[in-house]
């Protein structure tokens, strides 16, 4: 491309290494009054910055003794076969090529679910192979519309057990598989594409409610019995842990046993996707995050919207990526996560833990600019 | 169920009296809502209405005669599989339901009856259940990436009919929000945009907007 020719992003980039380059060079005193500059010019263009701005870096490198550290997310890709649709596919490769951006590289990368949109083995293959560009370690969740053409076959196959835990930095981390149904389909003699038909439409009320399920529920008791109560636990779900929006299944329908099961830990973060919005929540002694899809953002229900969400802007409808994007969560050193939307068509929004613990008393994210109808 | 179709073709006779009336005679001839059985009723003068149980008699012989006609066939059934344009099970002649009282106005456009509304409401439900298909199916929609309204819009949410017509700054026009259902086909789901009175296009509009019943009108919002 000719150099004269060069994009607003070449721009920017060229910009922020030139000033990477001198970052090395600047002594103690410099390199603050540098980030205070940026940060004070941020300010003055009304912009929240994200948590992990390079101060907070600093500080983590002052004081190693608590566990911080990032992970990145992206989810709800929906992907088509790409004869039909590659627009879905090429929203996922921006995610992928965001996450991978990130420096320093988050320590894994969270994929919330639906990667597929209706199951196919295809749209799982393009995903793995989309997904097989990140750099850093991948964590799957599985949402409902990789599931019901085949109750899960093709993805467990590409990605193992839908249902896990793991350790990480003194972080217990539980994926769940929350978008468990009651069979409605047997009954009705649907195929298995008439099932997943029926699941895949979000206002289709033929389906039944989303269920973590007493099976798994038994394994998560289980699981989280040989945890301390002081240990910080991040629970992965597809569907909100908890009771939104019955009709669009922004519902788990065992959400209050599920919470009972966390109840004895003092720091718990449930993040979870399938919504496709800003979200917020807490209820008890839990966070609730929900993160954003690459693919088309979901409209704010008509009722049940946590009080203490505050709600991203609407979307712009002739703006096909506006209300997409990925995002990063910074996990402090208290355990609680700091959640960053990455939103592509505008300025990144934080939700602080603390706002969440302080019940919205303390850090507000941003204000929207226009309510939804 | 059985009652309710009584009741309803029972209403529908007691005002809806149509088809020839042989006034010499007095007699009054009545034709059921299938437009095709009719029978004779004796000694009733044009525009007169029957007491009510002898109305339900009637409603009863109209039954019996069409299910004469068709063995084994359901009346409700029947009437929404019959192939073709919709039949049209207007009532012809809406005189108030009870004797018209001195302090009351009657006109062909007052006095509706239970028979009316439930004619009115199926005939606007089944209009609706059509646009809701169409909203909820890419292909008949007309998109060709297999995208459907509702992947956007579950039950129609964020379409804010009331607040159409609008200015649309993206399109630098008033836009009517068939406008706007076009401009999603065209865009979002990739497909051709549809004629203004295409039947697929007043369907998603009834739709959409029965989604939003009880909305306060909010025309030129943002």
């Amino acid at each position: 491309m000719p150099a004269k020719h060069k994009s607003v992003e070449t721009k920017w980039y060229e910009a922020r290494e030139a000033v990477m380059r001198t970052v090395p060079h600047l002594g103690r005193r410099d390199f603050f009054n540098v980030m205070g500059a940026s940060a004070a010019a941020i300010m003055a263009k009304g912009l929240l910055p994200p948590h992990s701005f390079q101060l907070v870096e600093v500080a983590h490198a002052q004081a190693p003794k608590p566990e911080k550290f990032t992970f990145a997310y992206v989810s709800d890709t929906h992907l088509y076969s790409p004869k039909l649709n590659d627009q879905f596919i090429r929203a996922a490769m921006r995610a992928v090529e965001d996450v991978n951006r990130l420096d320093p590289q988050p320590d894994f990368v969270l994929f919330g679910g639906d990667l597929a949109q209706l199951g196919a083995k295809e749209e799982l293959d393009i995903g793995r192979q989309i997904l097989k560009d990140l750099k850093a370690p991948l964590r799957m969740m599985v949402g409902e519309h990789d599931w019901y053409l085949d109750m899960g076959d093709q993805w467990r196959d590409y990605f193992g057990k839908e249902t896990y835990s793991f350790d990480h930095k003194g972080v217990h981390f539980v994926v769940l598989m929350s978008v468990m149904e009651k069979d409605f389909w047997t009954a009705r003699g649907l195929t298995p594409e008439q099932r997943m038909k029926t699941v895949a439409g979000l206002d289709n009320s033929t389906q039944s409610a989303f269920e973590v399920g007493a099976p798994q529920r038994q394994w998560m008791s289980d699981d989280l019995a040989k945890v301390d109560k002081k240990t910080p636990v991040v629970v992965f779900s597809h569907s909100p842990l908890y009771k939104y929006y019955r009709n669009w299944n922004f519902w788990t329908d065992d959400a209050d046993e599920v919470q009972a099961i966390l109840k004895k830990f003092d720091n718990v973060t449930v993040i979870h996707g399938h919504t496709h919005q800003v979200l917020s929540n807490r209820i008890g002694n839990i966070n609730f995050h929900g993160l954003l899809s690459t693919a088309w953002p979901w409209p704010y229900a008509p009722e049940g919207l946590p009080k203490l969400t505050v709600a991203m802007d609407r979307s712009n409808p002739f703006s096909p990526l506006d209300g997409c994007g990925d995002g990063r969560i910074d996990m402090n050193a208290d355990g609680l996560a700091d959640m960053i939307y990455n939103l592509w068509e505008r300025n990144p929004m934080t939700v602080p833990a603390s706002y969440l613990k302080s019940l919205g008393k303390t850090n507000l994210p941003s204000a929207t600019m226009l309510k939804t109808y | 169920m059985k009652r309710d179709i009584l009741v309803a073709c029972t209403l529908a006779l007691l005002f809806a009296v149509a088809g020839a009336i042989a006034q010499q005679r007095l007699e009054t001839i009545v034709t059921l809502c299938d437009n095709e059985t009719e029978i004779v009723i004796a000694g009733l003068k044009p525009g007169q209405a029957l007491e009510h149980g002898a109305a339900f008699q009637v409603a009863d012989r109209f039954m019996d005669e069409w299910k004469k006609k068709n063995p084994g066939s359901n009346w409700i059934m029947a009437m929404n599989m019959k192939p073709g344009p919709p039949i049209a099970m207007q009532v012809r002649r809406t005189a108030a339901a009870e004797p018209v009282s001195a302090t009351k106005q009657a006109g062909v456009y007052s006095g509706f009856t239970a028979a009316d509304e439930f004619i009115w409401k199926t005939e606007l439900d089944k209009f609706v259940a059509e646009g809701n298909r169409i909203f909820h199916d890419a292909q008949a929609v007309g998109g060709t990436i297999g995208v459907s309204c509702d992947m956007c819009h579950p039950n129609a949410a964020n379409t804010h009919p009331e607040t159409y017509p609008k200015y649309q700054v993206q399109m630098q026009k008033v836009a009517l929000l068939r406008d706007m259902i076009n401009w999603c086909i065209q865009h979002p789901a990739k497909g051709k945009p549809l004629a203004d009175d295409d039947p697929k296009l007043r369907a998603m509009e009834a739709y959409i907007m029965a989604q939003r019943a009880g909305k306060a009108m909010e025309p030129g919002k943002h």
